[in-house]
């Protein structure tokens, strides 16, 4: 029953990759979305089958087959379904679901064989996510770890044309590659000193370890290595930068792929090493305070951005970098909850800057926006519900799992960690409604500079010509588009309210849910923290303290950006620098250049006197891929071509071999 | 079938007898006759993978020097699987490009002669004769191109070196047999262990010289020179023959002669294959990243494969030992397919092998893209190919027997590997079709056929591997 | 009697001879040659081990060796007809348009 969840998807990519270019839309789209709400219903099906065990024997297990089996290594390709894997294939089935549909519109302007080749990736992308999220064991995890990669590389340069969608591409390929390695290494560590990579039997060897209390022995180097994978995935300090770049990809692949799903598969990998982690103190330590400056970081670049979607991307960022505060802090079911309501919201925001850019014709600057609120209604009221989600307005869901996870981090005593988080949620709030004022409110303005450089914005420029050629008034999301926008609205409102804390009288029956997830199997359950009345007053006093930083942040952005914009043209006039270091997002992508990129390439170029095919170096990517590059391009001279000279590096080995056995 | 001193070589003389009669129905061929010169060949094939299905478990051992023991067979199956798979892609370009069929194809043949002789062989001398069989008979099908001046070089390359090794290694053989008086590997290993730990200077010189001659054949780093020159002058299917045949051939000797014969010294011989392997990993990547042409790069890239080979025989452990088999398995189709989609792309005119061609691949051809893309993955260890599943048995046997840094440094390189595999993915499928391209070309049935089978192989490979690998861990167990 | 060791470095240096000779010699024949002088040298070793041993096996290897070498031979020239026909030259370095 639960390999049918990932099946169906498998399915819809077969069909639309195998005959996809003689389908019409209709069909290559239907069966795409199809196969999702299949495989949703298949999900929920089995869901509400795990919900009606007792709590004890919350999980179902499925032995596909055995993969790999010699010796007395045995590894299944197993399944498995407990409550934290719940969750998951809900919010992936459930709101992949929906941006599939939301696509069939979206894409509608591809040819015929380009729109089941998207619709194709798609579908894959959400077979081996099920996957990732599903396995029983790391391995298998990892089958789908590699898959949404290499997915999520595919789709961010779906439209090739555009150079800056390869760059976008390969820079996405190279930075998780080296998450990867991490990751692999970590699982290699384990696996050597474990034997096991099955999580329930490695958890219950774990369990059976003192926690790494200041040292930093196996379990912490292991769990930092699959951390640092985390960060290349999840889009974390130092291994963020690629997450902006994607959004060259259609911006249903960034609401699906790099907002609601794969970019949480990090947070949703340490949830599912719960106890590996908490065993490992240090290392969660690294998790919370990388994942507080990433929230902080991303939260103030996002301030200054003028790319609709680079926004909602450094915002996605920032919202991830929450999530591994309280990952790191040890409030998983936090982070869990934060991840599931973030799904919602965020996706929501996504396709609504979707519909925004599709009644556009592809802008994306919101300098050219402005006024959008009387011709885009149902895309205006569904993004301002979106941003007050996010935002952490009372009642509405990112206000309960924002809250949630601030709590928490206050309640462990990380003060620090926990201030860091507050001023990012004010600067979210700020700059969602900076988002909103910007596009929807005052009058349609097009103040942006000619392009100059970024092809990126040429790219919108010309887009933004032919709407003025065709001279029409953008027009509201199409039904299909709309339909989706509506249900997430919905879902920013009300998935909140399956984790109403105690302090507001509810249950929080999420955390209670999810709880046997990140225990050691066989062992207690930890029993749910039961507040005391001093920390209830305190849950209530952090809750106003919330809500003053939402709507204090909203003040923030109506006052700068609604009543009078020209504070913000002054603010950055005041402060130039700090403008232009935000809106260069503190260099970083320069400093990659600068330091590790220039120095290869002009090393490179210099050494390289002969003067060969310098296409060699435009087609490795920056970073990373410069170095290797760089030293391929010296060590290849070697190869001379004069066959003397081979036999002369067989005789250097002959030499070196007989060398080290004669005279060691 | 009856015990007889002949059993053991029955697969042999099956691909012998297929080669003598592709050889004499060349010779009473007319003139423009056309005739399945492939098909015979692939009758002998499957004759040697039958007679050797009936071997398993026999432990059949003929005059003493050729032993069918499962670990033979294994490999024996590995080579005649590259053999058809060789064969059916030949069959299209043999006619495309107008080349010798009857030469052709006895060459293809008696170079599998020589590689399963090599497989099966129990003595230093019959290893040295196989080695030259299977060598001579690639050289000239390095150079099968006469009008082609590149593939001329690179058969003359190829030939200058394998010869120039070749001596090596013989030297090798003939201070061993000066030791252990004798070229029997299991006189050779009785006698060693006998012998234990006194180093005498003589025993290293021969293990440093075979070694030698060893890391030529599996173009190790330094001896891996030849490789990229000889891979890519070469017509794309003879390279594909070459690069995975050859390789598990030689695999299969050196792993034998090391791991039986000379193991009382592996304390010897294990620190300089872990350089060798170290070397040939990193080099092999770094360099094919730097790479244009796609044959060139994948010859880089067989090398660092090389590496990661070199990486199971250190691990030596129960995995280890099993993952060499598995991995020269699951290595040799992915190759042989990935070097017959080049040979399909390619017209008589023009080799169509640089990256460049390989743009808009998808528009044009999507099912010879998606099939190059599994390949691609495959060897880049990606799962859920075949790839990833020897990788993973590699690595993890080099981790639990305690060679960390081997693990990391495989990791790290296969990590980077990745990069090269998906610069032609990204060709085929994220760029638009070169103008000044030709289309590309139509591919013929057999062509086809191959290429899914070999597809089917490896998903099969990667995702059921339980039936293999426990073959594999049957058949280690059979020399140690 | 000649002790075994006077074989083996005469042998030793005939191997090193040819070895020489395949990396300094510009013409092809001669490098052929070089190898073969590589070979003969190895089967010298061969015989000296088989007499020091008392057995014959040492000098059946040499036949064996011989027959490969003169295969080997063949192939070779034939490989450098080839060559010739396509650049009127017999030196080794002219031959080097596959590199990097």
């Amino acid at each position: 029953m639960l390999a049918l969840i990932p099946l169906f998807p498998l399915l819809g990519f077969l069909v639309n990759a195998l005959f996809g270019r003689r389908l019409s839309k209709t069909v290559s789209g239907g069966v795409a979305s199809a196969v999702m709400v299949a495989s949703f219903a298949v999900s929920a099906f089995t869901v509400w089958g795990l919900a009606g065990l007792p709590v004890e024997e919350r999980a179902i297990d499925q032995t596909v087959y055995t993969w790999i089996a010699s010796g007395d290594f045995v590894l299944d390709l197993a399944l498995r379904l407990d409550p934290l894997s719940a969750v998951m294939i809900l919010v992936i089935t459930g709101i992949g679901s929906l941006i599939h549909i939301y696509s069939t519109a979206y894409m509608h302007d591809e040819v015929d064989s380009e729109f089941a080749r998207y619709f194709s990736y798609l579908n894959l992308f959400a077979a081996f996510m099920l996957v990732l999220v599903l396995g029983a064991n790391f391995l298998v995890m990892f089958v789908g770890w590699e898959g949404v990669g290499l997915c999520s590389y595919l789709l961010i340069g779906f439209w090739f044309k555009k150079p800056s969608a390869i760059d976008a591409g390969k820079k996405a390929f190279v930075v998780n590659r080296i998450g990867d390695y991490a990751f692999i290494l970590g699982m290699l560590l384990l696996f050597a000193r474990f034997g096991t990579l099955d999580f329930q039997q490695l958890a219950a060897v774990v369990a059976g370890i003192p926690p790494e209390v200041g040292v930093f022995g196996v379990l912490s180097i292991a769990s930092l290595l699959l951390f640092v994978g985390a960060t290349g995935k999840s889009a974390q300090i130092p291994l963020y930068v690629w997450l902006p770049d994607a959004m060259e990809g259609p911006t249903p692949v960034s609401a699906l792929i790099h907002a609601a799903t794969m970019v949480t598969a990090g947070v949703y990998m340490i949830g599912r090493n719960a106890v590996l982690f908490s065993h490992a103190p240090e290392t969660l330590m690294i998790v919370a305070v990388v994942g507080a400056l990433t929230a902080l970081m991303a939260a103030t670049i996002g301030l200054v951005q003028n790319d609709m979607k680079r926004v909602l991307a450094y915002s996605t960022v920032s919202q991830l970098g929450l999530m591994f505060l309280a990952m790191g802090v040890g409030a998983f079911g936090a982070g869990i909850f934060h991840l599931y309501t973030h799904a919602f919201f965020k996706a929501l925001l996504f396709l609504g800057s979707g519909a925004v850019i599709h009644a556009l014709h592809g802008e994306q600057d919101i300098r050219n926006m402005g006024g959008l609120k009387k011709d885009l209604p149902i895309t205006y009221w569904t993004f301002l519900i979106g941003a007050l989600a996010i935002a952490g307005v009372p009642l509405l869901s990112g206000f309960f799992s924002k809250d949630e996870l601030l709590f928490e981090a206050f309640r462990e005593g990380h003060t620090v960690l926990w201030l860091m988080g507050a001023v990012a949620s004010l600067m979210t709030a700020a700059y969602m409604f900076r988002l909103v004022f910007l596009t929807f409110h005052g009058e349609r303005r097009h103040d942006a500079p000619a392009p100059v450089h970024q092809l990126e914005d040429e790219s919108a420029a010309q887009a933004h010509d032919d709407s003025h050629g065709a001279g029409a008034r953008p027009h509201d999301a199409p039904p299909a588009m709309a339909f989706v926008l509506i249900v997430l609205a919905l879902g920013s409102v009300l998935a909140g309210y399956v984790g109403v804390p105690h302090a507001l009288g509810g249950h929080n029956q999420l955390a209670a849910w999810l709880a046997p997830s990140f225990a050691a199997p066989g062992g207690v359950a930890e029993g749910l923290h039961v507040l005391s009345e001093g920390e209830a007053a305190l849950e209530f006093t952090l809750m106003g303290v919330s809500t003053a930083i939402a709507l204090g942040g909203i003040a923030i952005a109506v006052l700068i950006w609604l009543r009078r914009p020209q504070i913000a043209a002054s603010m950055a006039e005041r402060y130039p620098v700090v403008h232009r270091w935000l809106l260069n997002k503190y260099y970083v992508d320069e400093a990659y250049d600068a330091t590790v990129v220039q120095p290869i390439r002009v090393g490179s170029e210099r050494a390289l006197w002969r003067g060969f095919d310098v296409r060699v170096i435009d087609g490795a990517v920056n970073g990373v891929g410069a170095i290797v590059a760089g030293s391929a391009n010296i060590l290849r001279l070697l190869q001379t071509g004069m066959v003397r000279t081979y036999a002369g590096s067989m005789l250097i080995g002959v030499v070196f071999i007989l060398g080290y056995y004669l005279w060691r | 079938m009856m015990d007889t001193p002949f059993n053991a070589v029955v697969p042999m003389l099956c691909v012998v007898f297929a080669a003598l009669a592709v050889m004499m129905a060349e010779a009473f061929r007319g003139r423009d006759e056309q005739m399945a010169l492939g098909g015979l060949g692939i009758v002998g094939l499957v004759g040697a993978a039958v007679s050797s299905m009936l071997l398993w478990n026999r432990n059949a051992s003929s005059f003493g020097v050729i032993v069918a023991d499962n670990f033979g067979l294994f490999v024996t199956m590995t080579l005649v699987i590259v053999g058809v798979l060789t064969i059916m892609f030949s069959s299209v370009v043999v006619r495309r490009d107008g080349l010798p069929a009857g030469e052709y194809y006895a060459l293809v043949l008696f170079a599998v002669v020589g590689m399963i002789m090599m497989a099966t062989a129990n003595d230093l001398l019959v290893i040295f004769i196989a080695l030259e069989i299977l060598s001579l008979a690639v050289y000239v099908l390095t150079g099968i191109r006469r009008d082609d001046p590149r593939a001329t070089e690179a058969a003359f390359k190829y030939f200058l070196l394998g010869a120039f090794s070749s001596a090596f290694f013989l030297y090798g053989i003939a201070f061993t047999y000066g030791v252990s008086g004798s070229t029997r590997l299991d006189r050779i290993g009785a006698f060693l262990a006998a012998q234990s730990m006194s180093d005498s200077p003589l025993i290293l010189v021969a293990i440093g010289m075979l070694l030698v001659g060893f890391a030529f054949k599996i173009s190790a780093v330094p001896f891996h020179m030849w490789t990229p020159d000889a891979y890519e002058g070469a017509p794309a299917v003879v390279t594909g023959f070459m690069s995975t045949g050859v390789k598990a051939a030689a695999f299969a000797a050196f792993t034998r002669v090391f791991l039986s014969a000379f193991e009382p010294f592996s304390v010897d011989w294990a620190p300089m294959i872990w350089i060798l392997a170290v070397a040939t990993m990193i080099l092999g990547t770094v360099v094919g990243v730097a790479q244009t042409n796609v044959k060139r790069m994948l010859a880089y890239s067989s090398i660092a494969h090389g590496g990661y080979l070199l990486v199971g025989l250190i691990a030596a452990n129960d995995v280890g030992k099993a993952a060499i088999l598995f991995y020269l398995l699951a290595y040799a189709v992915t190759n042989v397919a990935a070097f017959g989609v080049i040979a399909l792309l390619g017209t008589r005119d023009a080799a169509n092998d640089e990256l460049r061609d390989f743009s808009g691949l998808w528009h044009g051809r999507p099912a010879l893209a998606a099939l190059m893309t599994v390949c691609l993955l495959s060897l880049g260890g990606l799962p859920p190919t075949a790839g990833f599943i020897g990788k993973w048995y590699i690595f993890s046997a080099a981790v639990s027997a305690g060679y960390y840094g081997l693990a990391i440094i495989g990791v790290l390189t296969s990590v980077v590997s990745v990069f090269f595999y998906l610069r032609v993915v990204v060709m085929m499928y994220m760029e638009e079709r070169d103008p000044g391209l030709a289309a590309p070309a139509h591919v013929g049935g057999v062509g086809m056929v191959a290429l899914v089978a070999s597809i089917v192989v490896i998903f099969y490979l990667g995702v059921l591997p339980t039936r293999v690998l426990d073959l594999a861990a049957e058949s280690i167990s059979t020399i140690f | 009697m000649i002790p075994l060791s006077h074989y083996l470095i005469v042998s030793a240096i005939l191997f090193g001879i040819g070895t020489t000779g395949v990396l300094v010699r510009r013409n092809l024949i001669t490098i052929l040659l070089s190898i073969e002088i590589m070979l003969n040298a190895v089967n010298l070793t061969f015989i000296a081990f088989g007499r020091q041993l008392g057995s014959v096996d040492g000098q059946i290897i040499v036949f064996f060796v011989m027959t490969v070498a003169a295969a080997e031979a063949a192939v070779g020239l034939a490989i450098v007809i080839g060559l010739f026909r396509h650049r009127e030259s017999l030196n080794p370095d002219a031959f080097a348009s596959l590199k990097w």
